[in-house]
This record gives structure tokens, C-alpha cells and sequence, in this order.
């Protein structure tokens, strides 16, 4: 039987790309699908820890979490259209008036 | 002994692939890799006794997020970072210290929360896929309504965020000036002979 100190491992190995990515890369779609590897991870550590604690809970969160997370992507998405139309460029480098 | 095997493969698919979501120029395969992430992350949530969210991660993730993303990548056609100034290396370093140091925190807070139980054998009541039904309608029976509200909100809000802009609003006083009598004629047809979407067109 795998022990969970791998699946948490694993999903701290993800969040930590997913954080490495959100922070070095310009293309906001890039940043974006780093942010989607960080919810993801987070939701492996839910799933992980309901096992553990033989717990539904951590289940519901991940099926809550992956409803907000379908929302987010549309209303992201549709903001990077917006962006686009006005700006012919999602380079977060140079759509950057409310950044810092 | 096959399931630490499963596990070792798609844990190593799983790292490979979001290597290459981060790493990798182009959007498009960025997009794709994570979707070999996302199915062998499905895998796992499988050998840890939810099936059904395993489920929901191909469907909702792989199916219609991951398709979402993609639309945007080819609509935008911003398959390529353009090459050109690079972000320093500075920042680029720093960006990877801080993804180490938030590893090494956040693994540290997860093996204290873990306290090195033993793993009882996979619960039948755990898996049951009423179990989990019966306490989604009831216990957070509110939750998920608030989340269905959530889902139209963010829908009406892509729609407004991406809907084309309004022709300029110059025309507009002309065209309310005019439209009634204009709209005269075709009115038996429901106005379905003008296009509704470009009242500057009238003009």
C-alpha cells in the first residue's frame, strides 16, 4: 500500500512548480494553467488526507473546488479576450497598469 | 505491490507533464501536457478511493477546462511567447528559490499533519457514492446551491466580459430616431430581417 507522505509529497512537489511557473513565465495563459496546477494540487492533498482520515469531507471540498475553479477559468478567460482586444497582447509584462 | 507501481508511473507522468506546462514556449502544448497531469492525477485520486471525484476531474477539468483554455490559446493565437526581452535572471532565480522554500514549508506542514498514521485499508463506506451524495445534499446542501449561483454568475460574467463592444455611440442617437419608422415595414416578421446585434449598420 502506498503511504500518503508520497501523495503529499507529490502534491507539494506540484504546488511548488505550479508556483515557480505562475511567477517566472509572461504569458498570462501560461500563468493561468500554473494556477490551474496549483488547485490541483491542492485538491490531491484533500483527496489524500479524506483517505488518511477515512473523512468524506476532503471529497465534498475537492467537488466544491473544482466548481470554483470553472468559474474562475471562464471569467479569467473571458477577461483575457477583453485585455486582448484593447491591448493586442497578453504579455503580463506590458498589461501590467495594476500590477505593483 | 501494483499499486505502488500505478503509483510511481502516473506520479512520474504527473511531475513530467507539469514540467512541461511550465516550462515549455508554446501555449498549446502547455495546455495539452496539463491534461496528461490532470488524467494522471484522476488516476491517483482513484487509488485513494474516490472514484467519483477522479470522475469529475476528467470530466470537468479535462472536458470542458482544459477545451476552454485551448479555444482561448488558438482564438487569441498567442501560441508563442514572443521572443524578446526575457525576464531577468534575477527574477527568474528568485522565482525558483521561493517555489523551493515554499516546498520545503509546505512539505514540512503536510508530514506534521500526516504524524505518520498507519493507512487503515480502504473503507467501503468511504468510497459509496451515495454516502457521498446523501452529505452533498445534505449537510452542504447550501454550498451547493451558492455554488450553481456562482456558475451562472461567472457565466452572465464571461459573457458581458467578452461580448464585442458596441459600435461607437455617435450613430446611436440617429439610429433611435429613426429605427421606428424604419422597423415599420418588417414588422410582421418579428424584425428578424434586420441583423439586431448592429444598430450603427442601420445608418
Amino acid at each position: 500500500m502506498v503511504p500518503i507522505a508520497w501523495y503529499l509529497l507529490l502534491a507539494a512537489l506540484l504546488f511548488a512548480i505550479g508556483t515557480a511557473g505562475a511567477l517566472t513565465r509572461r504569458n498570462g495563459i501560461t500563468i493561468f494553467l500554473s494556477i490551474e496546477l496549483m488547485l490541483n494540487s491542492v485538491n490531491l492533498t484533500l483527496v489524500a488526507y479524506s483517505r488518511l482520515l477515512d473523512d468524506r469531507t476532503g471529497q465534498l471540498v475537492v467537488f466544491f473546488v473544482l466548481a470554483v475553479a470553472a468559474a474562475e477559468a471562464a471569467v479569467g478567460l473571458a477577461l483575457f479576450i477583453a485585455v486582448y482586444r484593447h491591448r493586442r497582447t497578453i504579455d503580463l509584462d506590458r498589461v501590467n497598469l495594476l500590477r505593483w | 505491490m501494483i499499486e505502488t507501481l500505478i503509483f510511481l508511473i502516473f506520479a512520474g507522468l504527473a511531475l513530467a507533464s507539469a514540467l512541461v506546462v511550465v516550462l515549455h514556449r508554446n501555449a498549446v502544448y502547455s495546455t495539452m501536457s496539463l491534461v496528461v497531469t490532470l488524467i494522471s492525477l484522476a488516476v491517483l485520486f482513484v487509488l485513494l478511493g474516490a472514484p467519483f471525484i477522479a470522475a469529475l476531474q476528467v470530466l470537468i477539468y479535462t472536458g470542458a477546462i482544459v477545451v476552454l483554455f485551448l479555444f482561448v490559446v488558438m482564438l487569441l493565437n498567442v501560441g508563442r511567447e514572443e521572443i524578446g526581452e526575457q525576464r531577468g535572471l534575477v527574477q527568474k532565480g528568485a522565482a525558483v528559490l521561493g517555489a523551493a522554500v515554499l516546498l520545503v514549508v509546505v512539505g514540512l506542514t503536510y508530514m506534521e499533519g500526516y504524524g505518520g498514521a498507519e493507512l487503515a485499508p480502504l473503507d467501503e463506506e468511504l468510497v459509496s457514492l451515495p454516502g457521498l451524495a446523501a452529505e452533498l445534499f445534505g449537510r452542504y446542501l447550501l454550498t451547493f446551491e451558492l455554488v450553481g449561483l456562482l456558475l451562472l454568475v461567472a457565466v452572465i460574467a464571461a459573457t458581458v466580459l467578452a461580448a464585442r463592444p458596441r459600435p461607437a455611440v455617435p450613430a446611436e442617437g440617429d439610429v433611435l430616431a429613426e429605427a421606428p419608422e424604419g422597423r415599420e415595414p418588417g414588422a410582421d416578421d418579428g424584425g428578424l430581417a434586420e441583423p439586431a446585434g448592429t444598430p450603427g449598420g442601420a445608418v
